[in-house]
């Protein structure tokens, strides 16, 4: 069995991204390299740049990692993240423009089957054009 | 080129909903066949291995789910998701409202 893409869950609220993660857990099984972060290092709402990395590194496949996000400041911090990866992983890591929820929930059932990044990637990001 | 097609009954009180679907696709998945399926007869055929496509069916209780494929394991294929769908997605044991 080839890597499968990993999926990391980025959320303003570390409910809402724990939560995120245990429906995708429960749905689609723990066979699918999976991390998430959620709020900042002081407990508030809101993301980190290094807890985004942390979380990254945790879900890492070769076959590359997709992050879905919340609102603006999860997707610009995600972004930050990436950029600050060594080159040769930056390439293998996207950021979905999807539901976090759904779209978690989809990538991972398309990792789940092998698919590559951009296959996942393009199977959260079908949900908002349906 | 091998085709099969078969039809089965869904008695699941929610129908095809998430967590259904997902153990749907990641079972159609697992065939090299391409497999589709409808909810009604004369079609739309949709693609049994995308997830989007397959929640998007929103299939409620008592639809008769069609299945049809084509390929090497095509008889494999249709039967197992028929045998999926039979066993009301083995969640017998578990609380339906939960997904």
């Amino acid at each position: 069995m080839t890597d499968r893409v990993g999926i990391v869950i980025v959320s303003h609220s570390p409910d809402v991204a724990r939560g995120t993660a245990d429906m995708v857990r429960q749905m689609v099984g723990t066979d699918v390299p999976l991390a998430q972060c959620g709020g900042d290092p002081d407990g508030g709402l809101g993301t980190s740049v290094e807890n985004i990395m942390t979380a990254i590194a945790e879900a890492w496949s070769e076959a590359g990692v997709a992050i879905l996000v919340d609102l603006g400041g999860a997707e610009t911090n995600s972004e930050m993240a990436v950029e600050m990866l060594p080159a040769e992983q930056r390439d293998k890591v996207v950021i979905c423009n999807a539901p976090i929820v759904e779209g978690a929930v989809m990538a991972a059932t398309e990792s789940w089957g092998g698919a590559t990044l951009s296959e996942v990637r393009s199977t959260a990001e079908e949900l908002s054009a349906s | 080129m091998n085709e099969a097609q078969t039809s089965v009954l869904m008695v699941h009180k929610i129908g095809l909903h998430a967590r259904p679907s997902v153990k749907l696709t990641k079972l159609a998945k697992g065939f090299t066949s391409k497999v589709e399926l409808a909810v009604a007869a004369e079609g739309p055929w949709i693609d049994a291995k995308s997830i989007v496509k397959v929640m998007a069916a929103k299939a409620p209780q008592d639809t008769v789910l069609h299945f049809r494929a084509s390929g090497d394991d095509a008889e494999n294929a249709v039967r197992a998701l028929a045998d999926l769908v039979t066993r009301d997605f083995d969640e017998d044991r578990e609380d339906a409202s939960h997904g």
